[in-house]
C-alpha cells in the first residue's frame, strides 16, 4: 500500500529523512515515533506530498509519486490526513466541512453526502454537533469532526500526525477510542504519535525515528520490551518518566 | 455685507431637481457596476499574485503595480480618448452605438480599483493559516479550489473593513467621470449652477447626496457582514 525505497530528503543543508526503507501492507497500522526533530511529521506529509521527497521511491496505493504524471489530487483523495492542530475549516459548519470534498471532488449529491456524513458524526459520537462551528468545539471534539471530515471521502489510507498531542489529557481518550475503532475496522494507517497504550493495542509495528533515520521497526511486545537501539531505550524511558 | 441669496428650492423641486435624480441614477449605476467588477477582479489579481506559478505572479504584480501608480484620471482618459485608437473599426462603431463614456468609465474605475483591493485581500488571504491550504489540499483540492472554497471566503471576511474603504473610495471617485462627460451627480450639480448660477446650493446639495451614499454602503456591507459573512463576530 504504502513503500518507502531509499527516500531522502533534505531541508536546505538539514537531511530530514536519511536513507528510508519502509512498506506498510494494506489494513496494517504502523505507529511511528521519535523524540522531536527526528523527521517523523516529515515522513508521514511526504507520504501524501504535502512534502515532496528529494531522491529515492515512495509509491502509495499504486501510484510513483515521483513520476510527474502521478496526479497528486487524486491520490491525496484517496488519503485522509489528521493534523495535530485539527485544521477545521472555520467558516464552515461542522456538517459543511465533511461534506466539503465529498460534494465538490467526488461529486456526490449533497442530500447523500450529508447522510454520509452524519452517519460519520454518529461514530465519533458527535451528532448533536452537526450545526456548530468548529471555535465552538472543544479541541477533542474538533478532532473528532477531523478525523470524520477525512472518512468522509473514503480514504484507502489514513494518516495522522501526532493527532492527540494537542490536546488536554482528559480529552485525550476521547479521540485515541475513535482511532482504535477505526484501525480494527481494518484501516490502513500510519500514526505518528508518542500514545504507547495506542500503540500497544493496535500497531502491528512500530517504527522508531531518529535525526531523520528509521533506527528500530518491530512489533510493539518486542519494541516496548527490548528496544534493541540505545537511543530508543533513552527514548522510552523519558517517555515514561518525564521527570528524568 | 453678504449679497447671496440662498434658494434651497431650486434643489429640491423642479427642474434642477430632476437633473441632480438623473445624475444620482447614474453615479448609483457607475458605482454598483464598477464595485461588482473591481471587487471580481480584485479575487482574480489576489489568487494569480499568490499563484505558485512564478510568471504568473509576475504578470499580476505588473498588473498591480501599474494601475495602483498611475492617476485614476489618466485612466480614465486613456480609456476613452486612447484606447478606441487601436481597437478595429468594427468595434468602435459597435463602441460609438453604446454608452461608450459610461463604459470607459467603468472600465478605468474597476480596474483602478481592483488594483487596491486585490493587495488588501492578499493581505487576507496572507493571514489564513498556511495549515488551511494544507488542510484543503490534502483533501485533494487543486490549488484554486482551495482557495475559492476554503482561503478566500475566510480572507474576505477579514477584509471586510478595508473592502469598504474601497468601495466608498470608487463611488466618490466615479465623480471623476464627468470629465469624459458621463452625466452623474457632479456633472449634473454643475449644470445646474450654469443655468440658475446657485453654485453653492448645487454643490451643497450635491455633498450630501455623496455622503448619504457612503453612509449606505457603509451599512448595507455592515448589515451583509453581520447577517451573512460573520454572524458569529463581535465587536
Amino acid at each position: 500500500m504504502i513503500e518507502f525505497r531509499g527516500v531522502h530528503k533534505w531541508f536546505k543543508k538539514l537531511h530530514v529523512l536519511n536513507d528510508i526503507n519502509l512498506k506498510v501492507q494494506a489494513g496494517e497500522v504502523v505507529v511511528v515515533c521519535g523524540p522531536s526533530g527526528s523527521g517523523k511529521s516529515t515522513l508521514i506529509r511526504t507520504i501524501n506530498q504535502l512534502e515532496p521527497i528529494g531522491e529515492g521511491t515512495l509509491v502509495v496505493d499504486g501510484m510513483d509519486l515521483a513520476d510527474k504524471k502521478t496526479d497528486i489530487n487524486k491520490l491525496r483523495a484517496e488519503v485522509g490526513f489528521v493534523f495535530q492542530q485539527f485544521n477545521l475549516y472555520p467558516h464552515l459548519s461542522v456538517l459543511a466541512n465533511i461534506t466539503l470534498a465529498p460534494i465538490k471532488i467526488r461529486n456526490t449529491p449533497r442530500k447523500e453526502a450529508e447522510q454520509q456524513a452524519l452517519a460519520l458524526l454518529e461514530r465519533v459520537g458527535l451528532a448533536e454537533k452537526r450545526d456548530a462551528y468548529p471555535t465552538q468545539l472543544s479541541g477533542g471534539q474538533q478532532q473528532r469532526v477531523a478525523i470524520a471530515r477525512a472518512l468522509a471521502m473514503k480514504p484507502r489510507i489514513m494518516l495522522f500526525d501526532e493527532p492527540t498531542s494537542a490536546l488536554d489529557p482528559e480529552m485525550i481518550g476521547e479521540v485515541l477510542d475513535v482511532m482504535l475503532k477505526l484501525a480494527k475496522s481494518g484501516m490502513t494507517m500510519v500514526v505518528v504519535t508518542h500514545e504507547m497504550g495506542f500503540a500497544r493495542e493496535v500497531a502491528g509495528r512500530v517504527v522508531f525515528m531518529d535525526h531523520g533515520v528509521i533506527l528500530e521497526e518491530a512489533p510493539p511486545e518486542q519494541f516496548f520490551k527490548q528496544p534493541k537501539h540505545e537511543r530508543a531505550q533513552q527514548f522510552l524511558k523519558q517517555l515514561l518518566s518525564p521527570m528524568h | 455685507m453678504l449679497k447671496y441669496h440662498f434658494d434651497w428650492s431650486i434643489v429640491t423641486s423642479g427642474k434642477y431637481f430632476d437633473w441632480l435624480v438623473s445624475g444620482l441614477k447614474i453615479t448609483l449605476e457607475l458605482s454598483f457596476v464598477s464595485i461588482v467588477l473591481a471587487f471580481l477582479l480584485g479575487l482574480l489579481v489576489a489568487v494569480l499574485r499568490m499563484s505558485p506559478l512564478r510568471p504568473v505572479r509576475l504578470v499580476a504584480m505588473a498588473y498591480l503595480e501599474f494601475f495602483r501608480n498611475t492617476p485614476l484620471l489618466v485612466q480614465i482618459f486613456f480609456w476613452y480618448f486612447g484606447s478606441y485608437k487601436i481597437l478595429p473599426t468594427a468595434v468602435n462603431d459597435w463602441l460609438n452605438s453604446t454608452n461608450f463614456e459610461f463604459a470607459a468609465a467603468a472600465i478605468a474605475l474597476s480596474i483602478y480599483t481592483s488594483a487596491f483591493i486585490a493587495e488588501d485581500l492578499r493581505s487576507g488571504i496572507l493571514s489564513i493559516p498556511k495549515e488551511q491550504m494544507e488542510a484543503a489540499r490534502s483533501a485533494g483540492f487543486s490549488f484554486l479550489r482551495s482557495m475559492q472554497y476554503v482561503i478566500l471566503p475566510q480572507a474576505v471576511r477579514i477584509t471586510v473593513p478595508p473592502l469598504v474603504n474601497q468601495f466608498l473610495n470608487l463611488a466618490k471617485n466615479s465623480s471623476l467621470a464627468m470629465t469624459i462627460g458621463v452625466a452623474e451627480l457632479t456633472y449634473q450639480a454643475r449644470q445646474v449652477e450654469s443655468y440658475s448660477f446657485k453654485g453653492f446650493e448645487a454643490f451643497t446639495a450635491a455633498t450630501l447626496v455623496y455622503l448619504a451614499l457612503s453612509v449606505a454602503i457603509t451599512w448595507l456591507v455592515h448589515v451583509y457582514d453581520r447577517r451573512v459573512l460573520n454572524p458569529l463576530r463581535t465587536g
